[in-house]
């Protein structure tokens, strides 16, 4: 794993891959915008409104994803003192935030005509807040430190202590009673929901992904390049 | 696949109208295609930001030394970076 905490390797290996993870999302969006608006009929209860679960569900799974995935990161931070694992924390999370708030306004909007309300303060919608807040209060932490170093720790240890919220999270709508309703994709015996609706879904999924892929590494380049920006000051500043 | 939209049993009008749902449906598009974007926007021109700050400190001053991980043939013997940037 240390082979990847060369900065400069893995500069050379991000920008062999943003062409190609820039280009998928494209094309991935593209088919599962035409997948989610066109090839795809109205559910005959929900009608025209089973159109958010493609943008809904892709978020949710990533918010969930992300946070998963910065968490790993903050255990190899903490444990390895991996560089960029922290610095992938770091610049994953306004991904992560984002993705988590267009799952709950999605939600918000899907629920209003179906459910007759935009917001019950229930297991599932609650933790996916809490989520949300996990993301901002990271956020807050990691810059609150004049010293970077100490801000990445604290971070770390939030996202590590938030991991928590993530089964509670993929559990809630089994554990308690909710409107919202249960997993139709991830769940023990396989996919309950019709073809014609899962494909969309896992495209613009697969769509999300890649566009995470590519922001991230962006924004990985963005840290390492603060980094050394601030190396370049503290060496001038003491002559 | 005979009900789904834009085909020639179901209009434009139609598809916009989303079953009566437009005013869900188009906004759970619209703000996630603002947020995507407001992400990407943000991230490339936060990395521009560092790029132009990078350049500006290591033209300011001569290298020492050259750097390994930016050592792409823009400097020359005496180590100093071959292209001039202001600031």
């Amino acid at each position: 794993m240390h082979r990847f905490a060369n900065p400069a390797r893995f500069l050379r290996l991000s920008a062999a891959i943003l062409p190609w993870s820039a280009g998928a999302t494209v094309v991935l969006l593209i088919v599962g915008l035409y997948l989610s608006l066109f090839g795809s009929p109205p559910d005959y209860q929900q009608g025209d409104t089973v159109r958010i679960m493609y943008i809904h569900v892709p978020a949710a799974w990533m918010s969930l994803f992300v946070y998963t995935n910065m968490a790993i990161a903050a255990a190899v931070g903490l444990v390895w003192k991996h560089p960029l694992a922290d610095l992938f924390a770091k610049a994953a999370a306004p991904v992560g935030a984002g993705f988590t708030a267009v799952c709950l306004i999605t939600g918000s909007l899907w629920g209003a005509p179906m459910w007759g309300t935009w917001w019950v303060w229930d297991a599932r919608l609650t933790s996916v807040l809490i989520l949300f807040f996990l993301y901002l209060g990271y956020m807050a932490l990691v810059n609150a430190f004049d010293s970077p170093e100490r801000g990445i720790k604290a971070g770390n240890v939030l996202l590590l202590v938030g991991i928590v919220n993530v089964p509670i999270i993929k559990f809630s709508v089994d554990w308690w009673n909710t409107l919202h309703q249960p997993s139709s994709v991830i769940r023990m015996g396989g996919p309950t929901i019709d073809s014609t609706m899962l494909w969309p879904l896992l495209v613009m999924a697969l769509a999300f992904t890649t566009y995470f892929v590519s922001v991230v590494l962006l924004r990985v380049k963005a840290e390492i390049l603060a980094r050394r920006i601030q190396t370049l000051r503290l060496s001038e500043a003491q002559g | 696949m005979t009900n789904a939209v834009g085909t020639s049993d179901r209009p434009m009008a139609e598809f916009f109208a989303m079953g009566g749902y437009a005013w869900y449906v188009w906004p759970s598009y619209g703000i996630a295609a603002a947020v995507l974007i407001g992400l990407l926007v943000a991230s490339v021109r936060g990395l521009r930001g560092q790029e132009t700050t990078l350049k500006a400190l290591e033209g300011a001053r001569p290298r020492r030394r050259p750097r390994a991980n930016t050592g792409n043939g823009t400097g020359d013997a005496a180590g100093r970076p071959a292209a001039g940037v202001e600031g």
